[in-house]
């Protein structure tokens, strides 16, 4: 039976949350971000058409997984420390830089948060570069990066398929294919796949809508 | 005792009828009482040189530092009260490890100079601190950007310079300096231009007594990090500056 209060208020009065699927990928020009649609409430979908691709700078973005309130307010601090860095020093920030202030927050606050950010983008000292930022507020660099509750599926997926300096064309289909299996698997994760390719012409941004993501195995 | 800023001098927060603001300019004064201080930026560095007085035979060598490191790869030579000085270099240091935290990159020194500008400003402000009664020269070198060197007075203007003094001897030494063709000059020469000026040019042996030379640099020969010049080299260099002299005679 159906109990108003028990199924649907709690769902609702639970803390709102990107369980999700996010990935980040270099590739010869850049790097190529995706991510999902799906922000839950419990399991009420708030947002089914969700952009989880936030701008940070023109050419810098973050994926964010975890709680959605931190990491909205995370990724706008980092945005306005970046702008003011940039305009002091007169050039424009460093993909390194952005990810390394996004680890300062996350760890000097790690007790209040629960956030988990990837940090993706192009700069012109170092190309394309790709920072996973974990939930304990720890930065790697790496030439790929998952995150989200979809993300545990993609281990084998990402493992078998990535390789250094891929085509645009191939790391598009990597990231896709990627995101779409994980929607397929993952109940945190759903709707259409949203991307950006960044690169040192700027950002184009892509959707691939629900009906047109391809079926992998399923009867 | 009346001079020209008379009833208008007590505090910072009074600007007189010509529009001067008086502390700030014996702030300077105070600067032109201490001892020169040369830098010079050249095509592969930026050398600081400091003309010490010696003021007993008991003090030790190396003491009463006037040249400081902020992080590995900025230098700062100060003239003025000394004191003054390093309450700013501690500021510079507290800024650029807090820069280095929050970016994980090491501070411009271009940054670095204009936010020890304004905190210099701060204190021309307010009636119950006083402006500090120093000059700082700020240098560094970068494998990108070549050397740069600003020039912080106590009015805090931060100006960008190829070659500059402070102290005493600021204006003869400026004369030395616009003589020499710094964009061909190495890091070497230049510890022995420098020690010629700051020997010969600015420091009167008969006036006052013994000197002690501190130079450092920053250039490509120490990888861009700020360090004291060797002190053979400095030797080599007062041993020329006296070969120079002897040709004159």
């Amino acid at each position: 039976m159906f109990d108003l209060e028990k199924d649907f208020l709690y769902d609702l009065s639970k803390e709102v949350k990107t369980g999700t699927t996010v990935m980040a990928v270099t590739f010869e020009n850049g790097v190529i971000i995706a991510a999902d649609s799906r922000t839950s409430s419990g399991s009420y979908a708030v947002n089914r058409v969700t952009d989880k691709l936030t701008p940070v700078q023109d050419q810098i973005y973050c994926l964010r997984s975890g709680s959605a309130a931190d990491t909205q307010i995370i990724s706008s601090y980092v945005s306005y420390y970046t702008n003011m860095f940039s305009i002091e020093e007169g050039s424009q920030p460093t993909v390194k830089k952005a990810a390394h202030m996004f680890r300062e927050f996350l760890y000097q606050n790690k007790q209040y948060l629960h956030a988990a950010i990837i940090c993706a983008g192009w700069d012109p000292i170092e190309g394309g570069s790709v920072y996973s930022l974990p939930l304990g507020g720890s930065i790697v660099k790496q030439p790929f990066a998952t995150g989200g509750s979809g993300s545990t599926y993609l281990y084998g997926y990402c493992d078998m398929n990535f390789k250094e300096n891929m085509t645009e064309e191939e790391a598009e289909k990597f990231v896709t294919y990627g995101i779409t299996e994980a929607i397929a698997r993952d109940g945190g994760s759903g709707g259409i796949v949203r991307k950006a390719i960044i690169d040192k012409n700027g950002v184009r941004r892509k959707t691939v809508y629900g009906n047109k993501l391809k079926k992998f195995w399923e009867k | 005792m009346s001079g020209i800023g008379t009833g208008y001098d007590l505090y910072p927060t009074t600007f007189s009828p010509d529009g001067r603001i008086f502390q700030v300019e014996y702030a300077h004064k105070a600067v032109e009482n201490s001892s020169t201080a040369i830098g010079l930026c050249c095509k592969d560095g930026v050398v600081f040189g400091v003309e010490k007085i010696i003021l007993s035979k008991m003090l030790v060598e190396g003491t009463n530092r006037r040249v400081f490191s902020v992080g590995e790869h900025i230098g700062i030579a100060t003239a003025g009260l000394t004191a003054d000085g390093k309450r700013i270099v501690q500021n510079a240091r507290q800024e650029a490890k807090n820069y280095e935290n929050f970016t994980s990159d090491i501070i411009p020194i271009h940054v670095l100079t204009e936010r020890l500008s304004i905190y210099v400003q701060v204190f021309t402000l307010y009636n119950y601190i006083r402006p500090f009664g120093c000059s700082l020269m700020i240098g560094s070198y970068d494998e990108e950007k070549g050397p740069s060197l600003y020039c912080i007075e106590p009015d805090s203007v931060a100006l960008g310079f190829y070659g500059c003094a402070i102290g005493k001897g600021k204006q003869e030494a400026k004369t030395e300096i616009s003589k020499l063709k710094l964009s061909e000059m190495t890091c070497k020469d230049a510890v022995k231009e420098i020690a010629k000026i700051l020997i010969k040019t600015v420091h009167d042996e008969t006036k006052e007594k013994e000197m002690e030379l501190e130079m450092s640099w920053v250039c490509k020969e120490t990888k861009g990090k700020h360090k004291l010049v060797p002190k053979k080299l400095i030797e080599e260099a007062v041993e020329w500056v006296k070969g120079q002299e002897n040709e004159e005679d």
